[in-house]
């Protein structure tokens, strides 16, 4: 019933065949605050992110983005002395709650990390499968299946499918990225978070990488990081601008990125500064 | 008198060395005394037989087992004791007073000359908890004395796990015990095991801690159980060299190479084991 209500038609391509599409919301941030320590970095956040679609945060450096998704995942409060407050709404159900598994909620809504972290000690196959194994799957023949769609998902099953024993920390950058991006689809998440996942990267594997994103987000919903403009504009249906650490503007990519309603905004998408 | 800065960088670098230099002298001058006057003494009979005549004759067999099951006994008990405890410190304890005072005391710990370890154990273990003069007593003693060792290098190894490791896990949606069971602890293991070696080396070397708590004067038989007593190299040394008339030095020397060998060799070990582990990771 909720979900019915959540659901509106939203027009697209107006000039054109005129389609109504159906956004469904996926995440509602309703007044997130962020603090590290007594310093406040992101300051009443409103955001709605909807389902298969990507959503592109970008800023100029320090203005929050990536505190701001790891609010998303309750990766945040990882870090000592961070702390949030404000409500995250994960299908209706606030995440802030009093009742909430992390772990269920961080295998909900998975990561992907700015710089290539696969588990240096452990081989290709079970950097893939740690999610699964950490978190008690011992069925082979489960775990079997589950790394090779993985990685073909990550659209690096074929540069790997010989190796799997070997360790995860002999693949290239851009491989090991996508290695990540595999371990964090293999617990079968329904969002994931990319934080900046191209900045350690040269522009064939970010190529790479923004493709798969483009796929997977069929099946996903994804929030990226970014603070590289033509990235957000190639991967993402929606863009919100963060400026020291307030959302300036949201909307669809296409109109943040033509029309956008704030001078901010704009000044920062043309390269005015930032 | 003015230098050029040429100059004042050779002088620099000549004191820099001398004084490295120094610092090998003692090491060489101890290897080649040992080698030079124990050597001789050293074959099948003197690493396997028993101590005849008032230990003037035969060999050192008791003293390197008791050794060898000291030094295994400590490590039994110092080593998950110390990880455990480093765990607790570094990934769960909060900073407050109380973790504090466990700091400080792990400090002081370490500063407690090895005397009163051995008067503290015998207090403690072989009256109070009547474990008698065993190797028991011993083991347990000497794990006291190098738990803050372990305890500091296990604590330095885990600190230095870099926390994109951690983050990786547990966005995965891994619980906090696995993510340090199976992520951090493996990367952490090389920086243990140099602490370990630390302890091996201390706890194979000290006499003072197993003085009142587990060695035997002159036992010339191997010890029936962890309740035994037993002979141990450090403190058969210093038998030999101050308490029996009339030991050949060739005999004194030859037990103080086996002792030094002994530590150089369980050093080795565990070297080989870190630098096998360390291969494995790279990053």
């Amino acid at each position: 019933m909720l979900n019915l209500l959540m659901e509106k038609p939203m027009l697209q391509n107006a000039t054109h065949d005129v389609e109504i599409k159906t956004e469904k919301m996926k995440i509602s941030v309703n007044g997130l605050n962020a603090y590290y320590g007594s310093l406040q970095v992101i300051k009443n956040i409103n955001l709605e992110i909807m389902a298969n679609r990507a959503t592109a945060i970008i800023g100029p450096s320090g203005c929050g983005k990536s505190t701001f998704i790891r609010c998303l995942n309750r990766m945040h409060e990882v870090i000592p002395k961070a702390k949030s407050d404000g409500e995250v709404l994960l299908d209706g159900e606030n995440i802030y709650g009093g009742d909430i598994d992390l772990i269920n909620l961080r295998r909900r809504v998975g990561m992907v990390f700015q710089r290539p972290n696969p588990f240096p000690a452990f081989t290709i196959f079970d950097n893939v499968a740690s999610g699964l194994k950490l978190t008690g799957t011992r069925d082979r023949a489960f775990l079997e299946d589950a790394v090779e769609r993985s990685l073909v998902k990550a659209a690096l099953w074929d540069e790997v499918k010989d190796k799997l024993n070997h360790s995860g920390a002999s693949l290239s950058g851009g491989q090991q990225q996508r290695l990540c991006i595999a371990r964090a689809l293999a617990v079968n998440p329904e969002i994931i978070l990319f934080d900046e996942p191209c900045s350690a990267l040269d522009p064939i594997s970010t190529g790479k990488i923004e493709e798969l994103i483009h796929e997977i987000k069929k099946i996903y919903t994804i929030v990226i990081v970014t603070h590289n403009m033509q990235q957000a504009a190639r991967v993402s249906d929606y863009t919100a601008y963060f400026y020291i650490g307030e959302l300036v503007e949201f909307g669809e990519t296409k109109k943040i990125f033509t029309n956008p309603s704030k001078k901010e905004t704009e000044d920062y998408i043309t390269g005015r500064f930032g | 008198m003015k230098f050029s800065s040429q100059t004042k960088q050779k002088i620099a670098f000549m004191l820099l060395g001398i004084a490295s230099t120094i610092v090998i002298v003692p090491v060489i001058v101890i290897f080649t005394i040992l080698i030079q006057k124990g050597l001789p003494a050293i074959n099948w009979q003197f690493l396997t037989a028993m101590p005849r005549m008032g230990m003037r004759a035969g060999g050192i067999f008791p003293a390197i087992m008791g050794t060898l099951y000291l030094v295994s006994g400590t490590i039994v008990v110092a080593l998950p004791l110390g990880v455990l405890a480093a765990i607790y410190l570094v990934e769960y304890a909060r900073r407050n007073f109380l973790t504090r005072m466990i700091e400080v005391a792990i400090v002081n710990l370490a500063g407690v000359p090895s005397v009163v370890y051995g008067l503290f154990g015998m207090g403690l273990f072989v009256i109070y908890l009547k474990m008698g003069v065993s190797i028991v007593a011993g083991a347990l003693t000497l794990a006291i004395m190098i738990l803050p060792v372990i305890i500091t290098s296990a604590k330095e190894a885990l600190q230095s796990v870099p926390r994109s490791f951690r983050e990786a896990s547990l966005a995965l949606g891994v619980s906090k015990w696995q993510t340090i069971r199976y992520v951090v602890l493996p990367n952490a293991l090389p920086g243990i095991l140099t602490g370990t070696i630390l302890g091996i080396s201390r706890a194979a070397g000290e006499t003072a801690p197993i003085l009142f708590t587990v060695a035997a004067f002159y036992l010339p038989r191997l010890p029936k159980s962890i309740f035994d007593q037993c002979m141990a190299l450090p403190y058969h040394l210093y038998v030999l060299s101050t308490q029996v008339p009339n030991v050949s030095p060739k005999i004194q020397y030859g037990t103080a190479l086996v002792l030094v060998g002994m530590v150089f060799l369980l050093n080795l070990v565990a070297v080989i084991v870190r630098s096998h582990i360390r291969s494995r990771k790279q990053w």
